[in-house]
């Protein structure tokens, strides 16, 4: 019974897709939309074809892709450690905390020029904008895990004489990894935001430079193409993550 | 096998007392306690609640430190934690993301590093004692708290502990399967030969398990009387309904009382 219900869900994604794409193309042919304004599914596609043939497509997207790569693994990197002991330490978490509000309350859009002021418009000043943007839901989310940790275990792995390493790896991470993997779960969807608002702001490739590059050529179907392949890269993204928790917490079916 | 041997005590209580700092005035938990467990026996402390009397098995487990006195644990002063003392405390705390013999193991896994077939093969050893066999490869959320409560006990077995702590071990459970889990207790101690310090609000149950019930008196918990229950053992239920248990019940319950009533003087 649960395992048809679960096929007939995967099913369901795929149709309802599908749904929506007809629905698209049914607007497009009953208001009769110039190309420019909403362009139909069949023009979308034949530009994606195009832009595949030439490379375009896959030159701009390794960029991006490599921008929100490197930015992850920054981002993710830092707001894992510091979770981690700002999760230990209140003291210090009360004394950074305005700095790390303060990265979170200016917008993103107001940073990345001052990013692409010093650091130029290459891949650097994109991949910091990335890191910063995935920082924040990954150290909240450590921070609260860690101290989830529950007091009567730590009182057993004490009485055991685990030592922090022991401590660290039996039952902090376990303990923190369900909620861990929410802020995990934002923070991959925001580094796509983040590479694209670097983009804007600064770029001569990627996929936020070709939107930019077909807006002021009024290319509609190819800022769709690269709409498109952002969110593709978001899906696996998230995918990524939601195939790594279901492994790591089987635990909790 | 039976009976207090006091030549030697496994566990020596002298004078602790001790005081949390919380809000203005630091609270009084414990006053100038002491008393011995010997080897091999089965010591209840009894006591309202707000006595002091986890804060004493904490204590005595080395888990915190007292502000004045002094514990000696077989023969050495205990100043931390040690492997040869179990703990099994009211809140089931096994790991939910470990299954059943993952959780037994973790005592060896920390202490030895690297596990081997011989500890696996001890693991399910006690998971049989306990009775929970056939159920190694479960997780804890799928055991009732009965059943997870056993193998806290299982875990607790694996470490040989010479002294087993418990702070209320099936305070959590219903009246039957509190029963049964009394009774698969006692199996255990007279089995393993531990000697067992376990704390408990309940009259009835301290004067069925125990060789001595010690009796705490309110906030700041100091022993008021100590009741030695001469009961045969092996203890079985129909002793509950005997003269001899009904007396010494009266006894500890008097106790009690006086207890309770001399901190509200």
């Amino acid at each position: 019974m649960g395992a048809a219900v679960k096929y007939i869900e995967h099913l369901l994604v795929p149709v309802v897709v599908l749904i929506g794409v007809m629905l698209w193309s049914a607007l497009v042919r009953w208001q009769e939309y110039p190309a420019f304004i909403l362009p139909g599914p069949e023009l979308v596609w034949a530009k994606l074809v195009a832009v595949l043939r030439d490379g375009s497509l896959a030159r701009h997207t390794a960029v991006t892709l490599s921008e929100v790569g490197l930015g992850l693994v920054l981002g993710l990197g830092t707001a894992l450690t510091a979770g981690y002991f700002l999760g230990k330490n209140r003291l210090a978490e009360r004394l950074l905390a305005p700095y790390i509000v303060a990265s979170q309350s200016v917008p993103i859009v107001a940073v990345a020029p001052l990013l692409v002021i010093w650091f130029g418009s290459g891949l650097i000043s994109k991949v910091l904008v990335c890191a910063l943007i995935t920082f924040f839901p990954t150290l909240v989310s450590t921070m609260v895990g860690i101290r989830s940790v529950d007091a009567d275990l730590r009182d057993l792995m004490r009485s055991l004489r685990a030592g922090r390493w022991q401590m660290f790896r039996l039952l902090e991470l376990p303990s923190a990894l369900p909620i861990i993997f929410g802020g995990l779960k934002l923070s991959v969807i925001l580094a796509v935001v983040g590479a694209v608002v670097g983009e804007f702001v600064g770029a001569d490739v990627g996929l936020g430079f070709l939107i930019n590059l077909a807006r002021g050529v009024l290319d509609t179907p190819l800022m769709f193409v690269a709409v498109l392949s952002l969110i593709v890269i978001a899906q696996a993204l998230y995918l990524t993550v939601a195939i790594a928790e279901h492994v790591c917490l089987r635990w909790q079916r | 096998m039976n009976g207090p041997d006091a030549a030697r005590p496994l566990l020596a209580v002298a004078r602790v007392s001790k005081a949390f700092v919380e809000g203005p005035r630091p609270i009084r938990a414990l006053h100038d306690v002491s008393f011995q467990v010997a080897d091999g026996e089965f010591v209840c402390l009894l006591g309202p609640s707000g006595s002091g009397k986890s804060t004493l098995l904490r204590i005595a487990g080395g888990l915190i430190a007292p502000d004045q006195g002094t514990v000696i644990f077989d023969g050495r002063p205990l100043t931390e934690p040690q492997p040869d003392i179990g703990f099994v405390f009211q809140s089931t705390n096994l790991m939910p993301w470990r299954t059943v013999l993952q959780n037994v193991l973790l005592p060896l896994e920390i202490q030895r590093g690297a596990l081997d077939d011989a500890h696996t093969q001890r693991a399910l050893e006690l998971l049989r004692v306990v009775g929970l066999e056939g159920f190694e490869r479960a997780y804890p959320k799928h055991l009732s708290g009965g059943m997870a409560q056993r193998v806290v006990l299982a875990r607790t077995l694996i470490q040989q502990p010479k002294l087993l702590l418990m702070d209320e071990p099936f305070g959590a459970l219903d009246a039957l399967t509190r029963e049964r889990m009394n009774l698969e207790l006692l199996r255990v101690h007279s089995m393993q030969a531990a000697t067992v310090l376990m704390v408990t609000h309940s009259i009835t149950e301290a004067v069925f398990l125990a060789d001595r019930v010690i009796i705490l008196s309110e906030r700041p918990g100091r022993i008021v009387a100590e009741t030695a229950i001469d009961l045969a053992r092996p203890r079985e239920i129909g002793m509950t309904a005997g003269a001899r248990y009904g007396e010494l019940a009266m006894e500890v319950r008097r106790y009690v009382g006086n207890a309770v009533a001399q901190a509200g003087a």
